[in-house]
């Protein structure tokens, strides 16, 4: 365990606790946006280039930019502040807290200390863009199909229904 | 010397700082970014099982993050046009608030 892993752990953990803790829902999102960095840090730490990235660009530039947009377009003008948190958080906190004691004394028993680090393999962009077009062609298509449809929805979803209907 | 174990732990107390969101927070925004943030934490398992795994020159693991990095930015837009409708419905995004299923 060396000291970038221990700092990157802590920018992560903190970054994404104080995104589901506090209070207003912008701070939030600029919070997130630091864990998930982390997390794209983590990657690049593991020899994973082009998924830390592809997560730097996903999630740091997309999908917090359009949780913002949400979070704007929905914010109400009441100035009466109700509580962050809902009425049955104790609940879900001891939930959460069992989930993480479960799954850390399953990894604590389990016999994974005995791996060792493999040599670095040598990832690059070509060996990627080879496997998506000869041996993940078709996921890749799905991806594309499930993308477009996705892209399609949520612009009908979200779009104002207002005129079809008068 | 970093072992597989120490990135499974950090996985797992993401998943249940996400799940801690998803389950206690009102605003239905931020219960989206807590589902966000458990897919993070499976991507990073997904990682981490690859670079200690015992055959990383298949590259597997990272055709997995990068197909469930996909399938969640696809999630997210969805979920938040179907939050922006549901608001142009009830005037709210307060999910305590929100508690009717009549049209």
């Amino acid at each position: 365990m060396n000291v970038s892993f221990i700092l990157l752990a802590i920018i992560t953990v903190v970054g994404t606790a104080a995104a589901m803790g506090m209070r207003n829902a912008v701070h939030c999102v600029l919070a997130l946006t630091v864990g998930l960095a982390g997390v794209a840090a983590l990657y690049l730490q593991l020899g994973a280039q082009f998924v830390g990235f592809t997560q730097i660009m996903v999630y740091v530039g997309a999908v917090a930019i359009l949780a913002v947009f949400a979070i704007m377009m929905t914010h109400s003008p009441e100035p009466a502040k109700p509580p962050t948190f809902s009425s049955f958080w104790t609940v879900g906190s001891v939930v959460a807290a069992s989930v993480f004691a479960v799954l850390a004394w399953a990894i604590h028993s389990s016999s994974l200390a005995a791996h060792t680090l493999p040599p670095q393999p040598e990832v690059t962009v070509q060996q990627i863009g080879d496997a998506l077009m000869h041996r993940f062609v078709l996921p890749l298509e799905l991806m594309g199909l499930l993308l477009t449809a996705a892209l399609i929805g949520a612009v009908v979803i979200a779009m104002n229904h207002r005129e079809e209907i008068k | 010397m970093n072992s597989l174990q120490n990135y499974l732990l950090l996985s797992s107390l993401l998943f249940s700082i996400g799940l801690a969101g998803a389950l206690i927070r009102r605003n239905a925004i931020l219960v989206l970014i807590g589902i966000e943030l458990m897919l993070n934490a499976a991507n990073l398992n997904l990682i981490a099982f690859w670079r200690f795994g015992p055959n990383p020159a298949a590259l597997t693991g990272i055709m997995f993050a990068i197909f469930s990095i996909s399938i969640a930015a696809a999630e997210a837009a969805v979920g938040l046009g179907i939050i922006l409708a549901a608001y142009r419905h009830s005037k709210t995004t307060d999910l305590d608030r929100m508690n009717s299923l009549r049209g």
